[in-house]
């Protein structure tokens, strides 16, 4: 009898040695002759326990916790029953707390489905929405994801309705849907993980955003960091081509709609949305002033959908089930759920899909399972490299856009970094800073030249000179970044920065009150 | 449950690295008329032209820069000012392997920075440099999305996680054997 195996394909798995697992397993079954079928799924996103090994049994999926090499010869004897690797058994996998404590909805399929495999995604929920569509006419698409509350999950959370309504309302004889995959913000993986894990899902959101504005052509604009969802994406849009779901007449239907693939060069300024269509452009990515906006005049000048990933992936569900069912998930303005990056300094990371309300606290201690060195946990920074750190005792934040905004700090793109008490805060501001000049598209002056500046003016804090009087001229020079930015690079830059002294004025040898109204 | 969630690779399981194949200089003229031919329909091309002769040579010779600018029309101050922008690419040949390490938040709040000053003195070269035999060049990444299992790398394009200094250290000594050589 043949046994199915399942072996992560997903590129932290990789990185923690699943290639060489799933090599071996097959090596060693061969010699011992036992059949065994391996399928490379996508990723759990229980990520501290990658490279998870999963075994078909009949009660469903059972699992062993960063399996290696070393640990295969006695699975295999075993016939991959839980007493080859009892140290390592985690039993059924969706039975883990981690995982059914979840609200998966735009993770629904990860880490279950072998991602290139279109009747996997079938079988699973997939082209539902899709379908649904083909008897609707464009406003109505518009009209479900409006109603659905759904807000863009790449950073500014503006509400995906009212774009496409806008790009839907513009007369022009070429269309664009462009997806956002420039995934910059470090302790983000969500974009990642779905383009490797279940692609089909973001071209399925893709096509049907093309449906909802009258849109033909579509790209991905994708980091070069990410060479092996380049990879799977590549494949399943072939796939998706081979059987009629993109290309024209999708489905038998009148529309027609194509995606293609384009890999970014490794600029974090990129994911600014105007500047990643100057680079789609094959031009410098320097960041465009608006208006116009992209909705109106983007890609090539013409109207223009600029989503992120995950923003695109929920829409199959919304779709599917009607925009009441998404809105019945989240709290206040923050419908739906948000596939949450738990990152850094933390036991248990990976990815908590969670619908918007939970807390800082419960991310952190119920899932995480605390620091991974097991120290106290000092701060974490949300929203990326330009998102404020927040301090333990504001762990009682829940994740809503409106909340977070009214402290002064960001959900983004949803990732939490985690840093134990080690941490030195005096060095990661200067740090923001230094991402800041590095990463500058060198429009406006005190983003290129102030971001060097703060840097050496945190140095100077740093080792004694006049410490007040500079720590007051970061606050000024902050105050300029903020008012006289183009963009949120250098515009937002100052909230790490100044999160970081107002709540550990310790780390940069400052009083407590020597800091005034910090951010 | 398992005891720990230590999740540290065999260190074995960490080795195996990807075989690259870079062409000679020589050959860069076929390489960018292919890149030319497979994107002259291409709109806003410009960035597949570069990674198609990034890939092959695994850096963009000043001489190709020229070939370019005319067959797309554009000058050479203007292709140069877009390879230039953008991080990924290189206007140096790099050494046969490349270690690229991230800086970001999510590894830093792991160590990533120890892991870094050891790398550096291992391979006595600083960022954007190459070692003297010409066999290991060291490029800083601002994330790779292994933010759950940090400090991450990639080397010659695979991913490593979790990455202590004696796991780095295990790596270069494995690129720098003769078999690692072509
Ligand atoms: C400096 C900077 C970097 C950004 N990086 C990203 C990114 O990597 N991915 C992303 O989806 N949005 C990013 N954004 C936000 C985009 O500009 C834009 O708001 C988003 O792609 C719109 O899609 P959404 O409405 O689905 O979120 C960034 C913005 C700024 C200012
Ligand atoms: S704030 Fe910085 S990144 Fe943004 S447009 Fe100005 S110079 Fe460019
Ligand atoms: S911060 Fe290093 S991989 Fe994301």
């Amino acid at each position: 009898m043949t046994t199915k195996i399942y072996i992560p394909r997903d590129s932290s798995a990789i990185g923690l040695g699943a290639d060489v697992v799933a090599d071996q397993v097959s090596r060693v079954s061969h010699s011992m002759k036992q059949e065994v079928e391996i399928v490379r799924n996508g990723s759990r996103g229980l990520i501290w326990m990658e490279p998870l090994l999963e075994v078909e049994t009949e009660s469903g999926r059972s699992g062993f916790a960063n399996v290696n090499s070393a640990d295969v010869e006695d699975l295999v004897k075993a016939n991959f029953t839980e007493a080859g690797l009892r140290a390592k058994s985690v039993g059924i996998v969706d039975e883990i707390p981690y995982l059914k404590n979840q609200e998966r909805l735009c993770f629904a399929r990860n880490g279950i489905t072998d991602p290139i495999s279109i009747e996997d995604y079938i079988e699973n929920e997939g082209f539902k929405g899709l379908r649904s569509t083909l008897d609707l006419d464009a406003r109505s698409i518009v009209d479900i994801v409006t109603d659905s509350g759904l807000r863009g999950r790449g950073g500014a959370a503006f509400p995906t309705g009212i774009k496409w309504n806008t790009v839907l309302n513009c007369q022009a004889d070429q269309k664009y849907i462009v997806c956002n995959a420039d995934e910059g913000d470090s302790g983000t993986f969500s974009d990642r993980m779905t383009m490797e894990g279940d692609p089909f899902a973001l071209i399925e959101g893709m096509t049907i955003a093309a449906f909802a504005v009258h849109a033909t052509k579509g790209y991905v604009y994708l980091r070069s960091e990410y060479p092996h969802a380049e990879e799977v994406f590549n494949a399943a849009l072939d796939v998706a081509r081979d059987k009629g779901y993109l290309g024209k007449n999708i489905r038998g239907g009148e529309r027609s709609f194509d995606i293609e693939l384009r890999r970014a060069a490794g600029a974090y300024i990129c994911g600014e949305e105007t500047s990643l269509l100057e680079s789609l452009e094959g031009k410098r990515g320097l960041v465009r002033a608006k208006p116009p906006l992209p909705a109106i005049s983007g890609l090539f000048g013409k109207p223009t959908v600029v989503n992120n990933v995950i923003t695109f992936s929920s829409v199959p569900f919304i779709l599917a089930n009607g925009g009441s069912a998404y809105k019945n998930y989240g709290m206040g303005r923050s419908t739906g759920t948000l596939p949450i990056q738990l990152a850094g300094n933390i036991k248990q990371g990976g990815l908590v899909e969670k619908a918007f309300g939970v807390t800082l606290n419960e991310l952190l201690y119920d899932f995480g399972g605390g620091s991974a060195s097991g120290k106290p946990i000092r701060t974490v920074q949300i929203g990326g490299p330009l998102g404020a750190y927040i301090p333990e005792k504001d762990f009682d934040l829940k994740l809503d856009y409106e909340t977070f905004a009214a402290a002064g700090a960001m959900i983004g793109h949803g990732g939490i970094v985690v840093f134990d008490e080690t941490v030195n805060m005096a060095s990661m501001a200067r740090f923001a800073m230094e991402f800041c000049a590095i990463e500058s598209c060198g429009k406006c002056t005190p983003c290129r030249i102030g971001s060097t500046r703060g840097m050496e003016t945190i140095d100077k804090i740093l080792s004694g000179e006049d410490r007040s009087a500079n720590a007051e001229l970061i606050e000024t020079l902050c105050d300029t970044m903020l008012h006289g930015s183009l963009c949120a690079l250098g515009g937002m830059i100052p909230f790490p920065v100044m999160s970081a002294i107002k709540h550990f004025p310790e780390d940069f040898c400052l009083e407590p009150h020597a800091t005034m109204a910090a951010a | 449950m398992i005891s720990s969630n230590c999740g540290e690779a065999r260190e074995s399981d960490l080795l195996p690295l990807r075989e690259v194949s870079m062409l000679e200089n020589a050959d860069y003229e076929v390489v960018v008329s292919a890149a030319l031919k497979k994107h002259s329909n291409t709109e806003g091309g410009l960035l597949p032209i570069l990674h198609e002769v990034q890939d092959a040579l695994g850096y963009i010779p000043s001489d190709a820069v020229d070939i370019i600018g005319k067959t797309i029309n554009r000058s050479r101050a203007e292709v140069h000012g877009v390879i230039s922008f953008y991080h990924h690419f290189r206007n140096h040949k790099p050494g046969k392997h490349i270690i690229q390490v991230c800086r970001s938040e999510a590894c830093q709040a792991m160590g990533a920075e120890g892991v870094i000053e050891n790398l550096k003195a291992k391979l006595a070269i600083d960022f954007h440099e190459t070692t003297s035999d010409g066999k290991i060049t060291l490029e800083p990444i601002y994330c790779l999305g292994h933010c759950a299992c940090a400090p991450a790398v990639m080397v010659d394009g695979v991913p490593k996680a979790k990455m202590s200094s004696d796991q780095m250290d295990g790596i270069v000594d494995e690129l720098r054997t003769p078999k690692n050589d072509n």
